[in-house]
């Protein structure tokens, strides 16, 4: 077990970032996917995250989201710990009511979209700040029309998933998660499983929310061109460590190291 | 005599018998169906205690035989001090065995929920609890409708059974015209026909009735 006396409580200070990663290593097995990760996200900051198959990109999402759990490490959101909790002056793993509580700073767009297939558009968006956030009904359907709105969907509220294209899944999934109002969005792949008609209207829609809303996000994509769009940061991942981050501008137009360099010009090429 | 005056003669005793077959089949499986909901989801539970007790109950309901278990609970457990009146002990026996069967069925339909739907409830912030019963339930349910028309079919020919602790089903009342006229194929083939009735145009068209419900509710069909 690791000592964990050495993960202050919370973070103090005047510019505490919205994620931290402190030290965090994930493994299954004998395979470390993810090696002692340092990793800030700041307020209204979008990183893209990229990198070749297994670097541990998903990794990172998941256990944000606490769908993973760690191995050693400490996550902060928002100055107070993801992935434990302070227990007589010191942190423990986080219980599951912890998490509950916890998590719901977080929100979380997936490659196969993933909505209840039992459930319309408009419910799919309702459940979570109805069940969850204790919302009344008629509150919670005001937010999720709005947030329907947004993403371009009002008009298929009524709609059940399986009447709807993937694209539009997809919008629907993004308008589920922003319903829980969360500080942080992640993004995996969402357009993985699109066809390429209609990854546009999903890029567009994430594009906008860039633009007009404050949002802190993370988003693991293989599109380069979108990445280099409308990150403020770009971390290139390998092996289970950040290789290179920078601007944008700077890790695609100038990469300094030989595996990002190598990476970008394999991803060009298949382009 | 012609079987329309052997029907005459006896159709009101069949009528009585299809009455008690009636009351064994829903109360067996209003039974079997929270025996099943309860020893499936037990049977998922992270708790080895639970799980433990699941996978016992289920091996020794589904590894035995029926009739000996109507027996059991109806002979037996007086022994102990537990009577039931035979209506009871009927439709409980039924009720216990058929719940095992169904709880596979239930632990199947919960696990053919694609994980990705458990995540998504999960990143909602979803209770555990919240997380079945608002994402997983339904949609296991589903994927369960078309075995549990399988399996309320055989519960409700294993219903038969409980003609042997004398409870006047449909197939006791069958036995007994049988003993009082001897018309065996008048008294078993019209019981053979009422049970089959019984399972064609009345379990299965309600099955399928609710297969479409839910399936509408999923936004198909
Ligand atoms: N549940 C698991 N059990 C065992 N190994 C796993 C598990 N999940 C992921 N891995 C392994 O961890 C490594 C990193 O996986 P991850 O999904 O984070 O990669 P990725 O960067 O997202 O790749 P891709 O671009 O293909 O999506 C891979 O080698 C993968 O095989
Ligand atoms: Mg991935």
């Amino acid at each position: 077990m690791e000592d964990l006396s050495k993960y202050p409580l919370q973070l103090d200070g005047n510019d505490v970032p919205v994620v931290r990663f402190m030290n965090v290593t994930k493994s299954y097995g004998s395979l470390t996917v993810l090696d002692q990760l340092d990793l800030d996200v700041t307020e209204g900051e979008m990183v893209s995250v990229i990198g070749p198959s297994g670097s541990g990109k998903t990794t990172v999402l998941r256990m944000l989201m606490t769908l993973e759990t760690i191995n050693s490490g400490v996550i902060y959101v928002d100055g107070q710990p993801l992935t434990h909790m302070e227990k007589k002056g010191v942190l423990v793993p986080a219980d599951q009511k912890y998490l509950r509580k916890a998590r719901a700073k977080i929100g979380m767009c997936f490659q196969h979209f993933n909505l209840f297939p039992h459930m319309t558009a408009l419910q799919n968006c309702m459940e979570g700040p109805v069940q969850v956030l204790g919302m009344s009904k008629k509150q919670a359907q005001e937010r999720s029309e709005e947030l329907l709105s947004l993403v371009g969907m009002i008009e298929k509220k009524d709609q059940h998933p399986s009447r709807l294209s993937g694209g539009q899944q997809q919008r629907v999934a993004i308008a589920r998660a922003l319903a829980m109002r969360p500080k942080v969005m992640l993004f995996d792949e969402v357009t993985s499983a699109l066809d390429p008609e209609v990854i546009g209207e999903v890029t567009n829609v994430i594009r906008n929310l860039v633009n007009e809303h404050n949002l802190t996000m993370l988003m693991v994509t293989h599109q380069m061109g979108f990445a280099r769009d409308i990150s403020d940061r770009v971390c290139f991942f390998f092996a289970g460590k950040i290789e290179e981050q920078g601007k944008p501008a700077d890790l695609f137009g100038n990469p300094q190291r030989e595996r990002t360099r190598q990476f970008l010009s394999a991803v060009k090429e298949a382009d | 005599m012609s079987y329309w005056s052997f029907l005459v003669e006896y159709g009101p005793r069949f009528i009585d018998g299809v009455w008690i077959t009636a009351q064994q089949f829903v109360l067996a499986a209003l039974l079997a169906i929270a025996i099943a909901l309860c020893a499936g989801l037990m049977r998922l539970s992270e708790n080895a205690a639970s799980r433990g007790l699941a996978i016992g109950y289920i091996e020794l309901f589904r590894g035995t035989s029926l009739l000996v278990q109507l027996y059991w609970i109806f002979f037996v457990l007086p022994l102990f001090g537990i009577t039931l009146e035979k209506f009871s002990a009927g439709f409980l026996a039924v009720g216990m065995n058929l719940g095992a069967y169904g709880a596979e069925l239930v632990r199947g339909g919960i696990q053919s929920v694609p994980k990705g739907q458990w995540e998504a409830a999960y990143a909602l912030s979803m209770s555990p609890a919240k997380r079945m019963i608002r994402v997983i339930l339904p949609q296991a349910l589903l994927n369960m409708l078309p075995p549990w028309g399988n399996l309320l079919i055989e519960l409700l020919k294993s219903t038969a059974l409980v003609s042997l602790i004398a409870v006047a089903d449909l197939m006791f009342q069958a036995k007994q015209i049988n003993g009082s006229t001897f018309m065996s194929a008048q008294a078993f083939g019209t019981a053979l026909i009422i049970y089959y009735i019984l399972a064609r145009f009345i379990v299965t068209p309600f099955m399928r009735r609710c297969e479409l419900v839910m399936a509408r509710k999923m936004g198909r069909g």
